[in-house]
């Protein structure tokens, strides 16, 4: 496929997408009462942007919406752009990504994500999806890493990015969650990123245990995974990168951490640095043996 | 499975992952005592950990400070906008102005407000409850001053020890629990 009929393509599909979450909206809006969460969003964290509130129980609501949009979920049309920026010829080096290696050898994406983070011997570090692709885009496309993680998030090469992410997950949709804890640099991470969980620091003092160590706990109306239990832990991480209905987004697990740092009240996380990689090792262990069913759709 | 980590390792690595993001200043990285302490839920567990949670609460505890013109109960109005209002303190945050409590982030507080938190337990009909006694005034002043100073770990800021409010937000949010018209109160 050419680059323009790619352009052309994506342009309809994103198009097309917009008009059904707007359709979808507004259906709900008035089918289930929602409020739009102008208001509302003062009081959150985590509405940078005004969004949707909603009215009821969030999970109630995101699981009607869900049935509605059946088995479509918006983030198909990541998948379909990240499949032909996967096999495409792009960058300095006009090559594609089918020698990329994301842990079970060139190119093979079956189940690949459902293992990540792991240890890379050719980097010699414990990498996780977002971190493994860089490396891929700047070793065989010549892309470099740099202008990867000072794009903002959704824009230029971060929206790239996130279409070959969303691509390579849905391999893994339906696989069972098996994050390895063999390596020395392996079992290192996750030590860390487990001391960086339960790290209280900042103005509020909290950590990501203050709101993530609990079963059933709510910040206003959105529900809290307890991050530390199995169940927890395999319901979030196996559910991300999401599609998010509220502001008609996808999201990688880079993007979902940085909000959560945000509301921290912390400095802010280098993306793909090994504090976020550490984070999601401590999660994705816990997370072992349940269901990777990502994308997910999230409110 | 892991070992704890070395704290030069853990620290080179906040090092290498963090940077400063308008007023995020990496400084916000240094823990204070109650920080460190409740940053170890195996040590707090321990005798040590509780002996030393008990001294950490006296030290929380000597730090509060009264309201300087000895009013503790301001304008419930103005309080039900701070406790709504979740801005303030992160890196997509100026600074310049006040920052709001954020209590039904965590907290059910008036009923009618159905987008409450629960991380906290329910302050719905408050004042009813408790009565409005002396004791329960400077209880709950302290309470929001620095709930630190009663459980060493706490998950609910300290929102008069670290400045998060002023002194008159924290008065009318009493009056939004307190004062006896408040809707809290109905
Ligand atoms: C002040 C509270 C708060 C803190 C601190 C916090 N989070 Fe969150 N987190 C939330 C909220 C609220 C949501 C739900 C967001 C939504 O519904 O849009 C969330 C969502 C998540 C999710 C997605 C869960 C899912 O099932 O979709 C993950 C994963 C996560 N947080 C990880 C973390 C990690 C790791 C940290 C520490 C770096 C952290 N959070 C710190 C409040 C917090
Ligand atoms: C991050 C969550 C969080 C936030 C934000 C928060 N609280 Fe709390 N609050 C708690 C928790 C948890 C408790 C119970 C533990 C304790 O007493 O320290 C509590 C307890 C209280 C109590 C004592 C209740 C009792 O029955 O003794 C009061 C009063 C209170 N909070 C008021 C406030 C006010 C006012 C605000 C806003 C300025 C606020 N809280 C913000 C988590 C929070």
């Amino acid at each position: 496929m050419t680059a323009h009929t790619l352009r052309l393509r994506l342009g309809l599909g994103l198009r097309l997408g917009l008009g059904l979450g707007l359709r979808l909206g507004l259906g709900l809006r008035l089918g289930l009462g929602l409020r739009l969460g102008l208001g509302l969003c003062l009081g959150l964290w985590l509405c940078a942007s005004a969004g949707w509130v909603f009215a009821q129980s969030s999970t109630e609501d995101i699981t009607q919406y869900r049935d509605m949009l059946s088995d479509s979920n918006p983030a198909e049309l990541y998948i379909a752009a990240g499949e032909d920026k996967w096999n495409t010829p792009a960058g300095p080096k006009k090559t594609n990504l089918k020698y990329c290696d994301l842990g079970l050898g060139a190119g093979k994406l079956e189940g690949a994500a459902a293992q990540l983070p792991r240890y890379f011997k050719d980097t010699d570090r414990v990498q996780d999806l977002e971190s493994r692709l860089m490396t891929c885009l700047s070793q065989l496309q010549g892309i470099s890493e740099q202008s990867i993680i000072d794009a903002p998030f959704g824009e230029g090469p971060k929206k790239d990015l996130n279409e070959i992410v969303a691509y390579v997950v849905s391999r893994s949709k339906g696989a069972i969650i098996k994050v390895s804890t063999q390596h020395p640099k392996e079992q290192a991470i996750y030590a860390l990123g487990k001391k960086a969980f339960y790290t209280q620091a900042g103005p509020y003092d909290f950590s990501c245990a203050s709101c993530h160590s609990q079963d059933a706990k709510r910040i206003r109306l959105q529900e809290l995974p307890n991050l530390t239990s199995p169940a927890g832990a395999a319901q979030a991480w196996g559910s991300w990168p999401a599609y998010r209905v509220s502001n008609g987004e996808f999201w990688t697990m880079q993007h979902r951490l940085n909000d959560c740092l945000r509301q921290q009240h912390w400095p802010y996380p280098v993306y793909g640095s090994d504090l976020t990689i550490a984070l999601s090792m401590f999660m994705a262990v816990n997370a072992n043996e349940g269901l990777y069913q990502a994308p997910g759709l999230k409110r | 499975m892991s070992q704890e980590p070395s704290d030069a390792d853990f620290n080179a690595m906040l090092k290498r992952s963090l940077r400063a993001e308008g007023i995020a200043v990496i400084e916000r990285m240094e823990q204070d005592t109650t920080q460190a302490l409740c940053s170890d839920p195996a040590f707090l567990n321990s005798p040590a950990g509780k002996q030393k949670a008990e001294h950490i609460q006296q030290s929380n505890w000597m730090a509060i400070k009264a309201p300087s013109d000895g009013r503790y109960i301001g304008d419930w109005k103005r309080g039900e906008a701070i406790a709504q209002s979740g801005r303030g303190g992160t890196w997509a945050d100026s600074g310049k102005e006040p920052s709001g409590g954020g209590c039904y982030n965590c907290h059910q507080i008036d009923r009618k407000e159905i987008a409450y938190g629960t991380l906290g337990p329910s302050l719905w009909n408050y004042g009813k409850q408790r009565g409005y006694s002396k004791e329960v005034i400077t209880y709950t002043w302290n309470k929001i001053y620095n709930a630190k100073a009663y459980q060493a770990c706490s998950s609910m800021p300290r929102f008069g020890h670290l400045h998060l409010l002023n002194q008159q937000q924290m008065q009318d949010l009493m009056g939004l629990l307190l004062d006896p018209r408040s809707p809290v109160n109905e």
